[in-house]
């Protein structure tokens, strides 16, 4: 770990000023990614900005129906909160699959936005990586990349976007909010995350010393037909090897509005608006699903260890929508939520 | 053919180290004041300047729960976060629950259940199951065991573990079944 | 009655309180003034050279004492022979720091040392290090045709024994038969502590070493070989360990860094090795292996082959019994074992838990499920019919041997009679579910070892031996077996181990350590006796007069004769009227050679598992285990019972997880994290049973144990594997058995 100066927020705008005054410098949240690599010496902050006890914790409704998740609210105070819990269950859940009780106790909800790949070369500072060192090569691609990317992928970059919480935020939609050194602005959740073209090293979109103040989610939450499907190594405490999110409103045995992303498949939460307008209007039955199911998955590319992925994800797909019609939740790692 | 190579290659000199300065913690109900820089994490504060070692470091990187202490009454990962980020938190360590003489409820039912072998991960799988308890949000023996598994055990105690908890629990009457 | 009566109890562990409390002291925990600290600085590349290291650009940051590298450190210990430990194969130990030549990806070639643990982290991070690299080979596959014999072997190592019958004639004509390859790749031990160790500088070249280690007698062996030590100023200390699994069986190089940085700063050191650093010191080889067999009509076996072939490092033959045991386990006539290793650019393998057992009980316990189906037969009928009476390996008959009843007791507790034969039988909606069994054996050893006893004028009784306490509950059970022989309740009782200033104990490994060091300490206990026998008979009108020590026996805090229990006296009362303030003995115990040497000795256990396979998703839960035992006596219930359920977890973690990954590219493995590196969780656990099987055997030796460390393992990762194959009718036989294998 490199040194660096510390300094404690007051306010945004005092964050934004203090990280804006120093060079290489970044916010700490939580901290649970940003030490941890830090630690690597992936990272090397010369000064960190804490913002972790800014007033941004609060989760609270919003004029227009929806749900104001603070930047600064941890992950287990998100997955716990009653309305989250009675309107957003997907998100309740998708956020309990990931990480631990500890992780998620200090892990704030902008900060699982930021976190970073697991890529096992972006992690080891001994082999080249293109994400970490920007034209070191990618040593990913024709080595071992189980936990790699089978989507949107480019000839720079496999990595996958590590998070469960933001699968569940892709189908959702919320729109996130930053302040900067050039004001406020929000952007569309599936802006927000980027694919790695020939620029890697850049995971989202967020501009020099901008700061994420909320995520803003909407009305529509699908609480009754929904399912966050989660299949990993080992039953928890494990990054997904595919994750499936999956929403919809059903009248009788119609689809009238469907959502459905994908986590552990690419280098952004992955979002599949076609497959979404291809359910539109369907029948909910093993057909649909199975059509669905192999147009998101018609353009994957397998990288070797993880050509898997592309049948896993497309078998997910397939039972995600299937848990999702008959309107309860069950992955098959079995989070039993007995006070939902 | 050989081909040269060198390791770490510095980007832009080499960055000095930062001062320390006086950090308050709150630690089991004590207030200590230690000399520390930036880059010392909470679990090193705790282990090599508070001399408090009951907390164990496992893998430095949150992936194993060994340092799990509390917070402010809720379970963290002490190696991932800084010791600076905690003046006055309100830090409990496994220390703080208990004395070999005066064992606390969950500490005597890890002994009672054998739910240790080589001790090491223990401190942090009590810690967390102080938390799970003033979390209160498990209530079934899938639950607890989902909600203990942030920590790891190597010698394999989790049928042991999961055994204490649930008795502590279901003294606590929160089991269901 | 007696109250004290400890054996085969289950007392809670007497290391318990200090455990679960974080005041029990691992080796990183003895906070001695004026530390220095250490961190290690690992080779990026597989094999080449280090041209330079440029030490001088950190040691200019303020705070940073030294770095040492091959191209300064001080003149050490010349041969070989300085630097082979107890459990050294043969070849050349690794010397660290010692050449610039790089044998394996992160080898260690630089110690910094700083006053604090952080910025001698970064001073590390910091030190450019300019190699110059050579090809590689790092992939076993490329080794397939050029195994060879090892040469030397190590401490109980045993070569495969010469074939018998005509095992590969009898595979050709018999009917039924098999042939298939099952592999796996490393693993590594991954205790839960990183490995440190604290070294105290006690002044000129007089050392205490807090070490991580599965053995102080044979750290300080090393340390006073390679640095030139006596052993009066060179003690080494490990009352705690958080975990060895065999990791902690030879020196560590941060052991060699700490005593090294020590002694030339000439003040106490601690270093700590990283998470990614435990991947550097050891491991369970890659390994593949070939097995055929084949049956008679009557479903004995026709013949048996197992030849396995595993990796070792071009410096060292690493050893260990893959093979031996599928010649002992199955009665057969024709039988051909082989063993062979392979070069390459890596580390030394190290003993992990049940060395070769575990690698080769896969193997053989799988083929044989397979060789049952092929012959139409039940898995657990298929074993009654080739039950191996006798020893064919040695032609010994077995001193004891309860495995019979722990196939028919596991099989009775798991309800193996209602398992229907065909695969794929057992289904709800998606969910497939299997049921599987194999055996497994393991040896009974017993090593040289010593123990003293004290007992004070107050009655409290002090045993001494320099064992190891890595979680198998050795303070308990020596607390129990001195207690039980000097007739003490255990409160009364303090066992220390972990010191070589106590007598001699020997490595804490192969399960041996039960009957070694507890056949010890019922030694010096027993020596410790007769010397209280005698001072009772001293006294004036003594009720034991003339009493022989077999006549006389410890209960209750009392001596007294077995045949007249009113004749007795009361230990504290004896102590304290003889005017004595302590009386002390110590022994030594040897295994019986002459009573021992017509006979194999040997552990065994059956193991029933059932796994919930997703047909459509892959993913496998294991639900249930039954693990039965036939181990000797067991010391206590409670803590045997633990060592099983986490022998459990191992072979689940083997069967389902486990796997270190090799990038070939870099000959470097890149899952060298705990996050990577799959090891279960909770959520991960099925239900386990333990059964402890009855078995008596006053051959292995005179306490009847067997040990429980390893055995308790084996047989679990073929039972899984099995059931899956019941479950899903898909075979996988290259382990760990991850989703996609079955998708």
């Amino acid at each position: 770990m490199y040194p660096f100066t510390y300094s404690r927020a007051t306010d945004v705008a005092d964050a934004v000023r203090d990280k804006a005054g120093h060079g290489a410098s970044a916010y700490l949240g939580g901290g649970t990614n940003l030490i941890d690599l830090m630690k690597y010496n992936v990272e090397q902050p010369a000064h960190l900005v804490n913002v972790a006890k800014l007033p941004l914790d609060k989760i609270e409704d919003l004029p227009d129906g929806g749900l104001r998740l603070g930047a600064t609210a941890t992950n287990a105070d998100t997955a716990w909160n009653e309305q989250v819990k009675a309107r957003y269950p997907m998100l309740n859940q998708a956020i309990l699959a990931g990480a631990s009780p500890q992780l998620r106790n200090a892990a704030t909800n902008a900060g699982n936005l930021m976190q970073r790949t697991r890529c096992y070369y972006f992690y080891d500072i001994e082999t080249p990586c293109n994400k970490r060192e920007p034209g070191s090569g990618c040593s990913a691609i024709g080595g071992y990349n189980r936990i790699h990317a089978i989507l949107g992928a480019s000839e720079a970059c496999i990595a996958t976007h590590p998070s469960d919480m933001c699968v569940a935020l892709a189908a959702l939609a919320p729109t996130v909010r930053v302040s900067g050194p050039n004001g406020e602005r929000s952007i569309a959740f599936e802006d927000f995350h980027r694919l790695p073209g020939d620029q890697p090293q850049y995971d989202n979109i967020l501009a020099e010393g901008e700061l994420i103040t909320s995520l803003d989610l909407p009305e529509k939450g699908f609480a009754k037909n929904f399912t966050y499907l989660k299949l990993r190594d080992r039953h928890s405490y494990a990054f997904a090897l595919v994750s499936v999110a999956v929403g919809l409103e059903l009248e009788g045995n119609t689809i009238t509005d469907a959502r459905l992303a994908l986590g552990g498949v690419a280098h952004k939460p992955w979002r599949d608006k076609s497959a979404e307008q291809l359910l539109k209007g369907q029948p909910a039955t093993a057909e649909t699903f199975g059509r669905v199911a192999a147009h998101v998955v018609a353009n994957a590319v397998g990288q070797g260890s993880n050509d898997f992925k592309i049948e896993l994800a497309r078998r997910a797909i397939v039972r995600a929508l299937q848990q999702a019609t008959e309107g309860r939740q069950r992955a098959t790692d079995a989070f039993l939520n007995s006070n939902p | 053919m050989s081909q040269l190579l060198t390791s770490a290659p510095h980007r832009g000199g080499l960055p000095a180290p930062v001062p320390t300065g006086p950090v308050r913690l709150h630690i089991n109900g004590e207030t200590r004041t230690l000399q520390l820089a930036p880059w010392t994490s909470l679990l090193d504060a705790l282990r090599e300047y508070a001399h408090l070692t009951g907390t164990k470091k496992g893998c430095d990187h949150g992936q194993c729960g060994a340092c799990t202490v509390l917070v402010n009454g809720r379970r963290i990962n002490s190696c991932l976060t800084l010791a600076v980020m905690h003046e006055d938190d309100d830090i409990t360590t496994i220390e703080g629950l208990g004395t070999p003489d005066n064992l606390s409820p969950l500490q005597q039912a890890f002994v009672d259940h054998d739910a240790f072998q080589c001790g090491y991960c223990t401190p942090g799988q009590i810690c967390s199951a102080q938390g799970l308890l003033n979390e209160g949000r498990a209530h079934s023996e899938a639950e607890i065991k989902e909600l203990m598994s942030g920590n790891l055990c190597r010698c394999g105690a989790y049928t042991g573990i999961l055994n204490a908890v649930q008795e502590v629990v279901a003294a606590q009457g929160e089991m269901v079944k | 009655m007696s109250q004290t009566d400890h054996i085969g109890k289950g007392p809670n562990r007497v290391d318990g309180p200090l455990k679960v409390s974080g005041t029990a002291h691992y080796a990183g925990e003895f906070n001695v003034p004026n530390l220095a600290y250490g961190y290690v600085v690992n080779s990026p590349i597989a094999k080449g050279k280090v041209v330079q290291v440029h030490a001088d650009e950190v040691l200019a940051l303020p705070g940073v004492l030294a770095v040492y590298s091959h191209e300064n450190v001080p003149h050490l210990a010349w041969f070989d022979r300085s630097y082979k430990d107890l459990l050294a194969p043969g070849g050349s130990p690794f010397r660290p720091l010692h050449s610039p030549d790089i044998t394996f990806n992160q080898q260690p070639v630089a110690l910094v040392m700083a006053e604090t643990f952080e910025l001698a982290r970064y001073a590390a991070a910091l030190l450019r290090v300019d190699y110059e690299q050579e090809k590689h080979e790092t992939n076993l596959e490329t080794k397939r045709t050029e195994g060879y014999l090892p040469g030397g072997g190590k401490l109980g190592y045993a070569p495969p024994p010469p074939p018998r019958g005509n095992p590969e004639k009898a595979w050709k004509n018999a009917d039924q038969k098999i042939e298939a390859e099952y592999t796996h790749g490393a693993q590594h031990h991954n205790p839960m502590e990183l490995f440190t160790s604290t070294v105290e500088w006690l002044g000129k070249d007089k050392i205490t070493v807090y070490d991580k280690t599965q053995g102080v007698f044979n750290v300080q062996r090393y340390l006073t070989g390679v640095f030139g030590l006596s052993k009066d100023n060179c003690r080494v200390v490990s009352q705690f360990m958080g975990g060895g699994f065999g990791s902690g069986l030879r020196p560590q190089y941060s052991v060699f860094m700490a005593t090294l940085a020590a002694l030339e700063l000439k003040r106490s050191v601690r270093v700590t090795l990283t998470r990614q650093q435990m991947f550097s010191i050891g491991h369970r080889p890659n390994t593949l292996q070939f097995v055929k067999l084949a049956t008679n009509p009557d479903g004995s076996l026709a013949s048996l082959q197992h030849h396995a072939l595993h990796e070792t490092s071009l410096f060292e033959d690493y050893t260990e019994n893959v093979v031996n045991w599928s010649g002992m386990q199955y009665q057969c006539d024709n039988v051909k074992l082989g063993y062979q290793l392979a070069q390459l650019d890596v580390y030394s393998p190290q003993d992990m838990r049940a060395p070769g057992a575990a690698t080769g009980n896969p193997g053989i316990e799988i083929a044989m499920d397979e060789m049952a189906y092929a012959a139409g037969l039940d898995p657990l009928e298929f074993r009654f019919r080739n039950y191996a009476e006798r020893d064919q390996n040695v032609d010994k008959p077995f001193s004891s041997k309860k495995l019979r009843e722990c196939y028919r007791e596991g099989a009775a507790k798991f309800g193996w009679d209602k398992r229907p034969l065909e695969p794929r039988s057992m289904r709800e909606g998606h969910l497939l579910t299997g049921w599987g069994m194999a055996g497994g054996v393991w040896d009974a050893m017993q090593m040289p070892s010593r123990a003293s006893a004290r007992i004070t004028a107050d009655g409290r009784l002090l045993v001494l031996s320099g064992a190891g306490e890595n979680g198998a509950g050795t303070y308990t059970i020596m607390t129990q077996i001195a207690a039980e022989t000097l007739g003490l309740p255990l409160e009364a009782v303090t066992f220390e181990l972990g010191d070589t200033d106590q007598p001699q104990a020997p490595l804490q490994g192969g399960s041996w350590t039960a009957a070694s060091v507890g056949t010890a300490v019922k030694n010096a206990c027993d020596a410790l006796g007769e010397k209280l026998l005698k001072l009772a008979q001293k006294q004036k009108d003594s009720p034991l007069k003339d009493a022989d020590y077999d006549e006389v026996e410890f209960v209750n805090g009392q001596l007294r004769l077995r045949r007249d229990p009113d004749r007795a006296v009361v230990l504290r009362d004896l102590l304290q009227a003889s005017g004595v303030t302590q009386v002390e003995a110590e022994s030594t115990a040897l295994p019986n050679m002459l009573k021992q040497n017509g006979y194999s000795l040997h552990s065994h256990n059956a193991v029933f598992a059932e796994v919930q396979v997703d047909e459509d998703l892959g993913t496998v839960r294991v639900t249930r285990v039954v693990n039965a035992v036939a181990a000797g006596r067991i010391l206590n219930r409670k803590t045997a019972r633990s060592q099983v359920l986490g022998g459990v977890v191992w072979g689940l973690s083997m069967a389902l997880m486990e796997e270190t990954i090799m990038d070939h590219k870099f000959g470097r493995y890149v899952n060298h994290n705990y996050a990577e590196y799959h090891i279960p969780v909770n959520a991960d656990m099925p239900h386990i049973d333990v059964l402890f099987v009855h078995e008596d055997d006053d051959i292995v030796n005179p306490l009847g144990v067997k040990g429980i460390g390893e055995v308790g393992m084996l047989g679990v990762t073929a039972a899984i594997a099995n059931a899956i194959f019941h479950a899903t009718g898909k075979r996988v036989r290259d382990l760990p058995i991850m989703l996609d294998k079955l998708l």
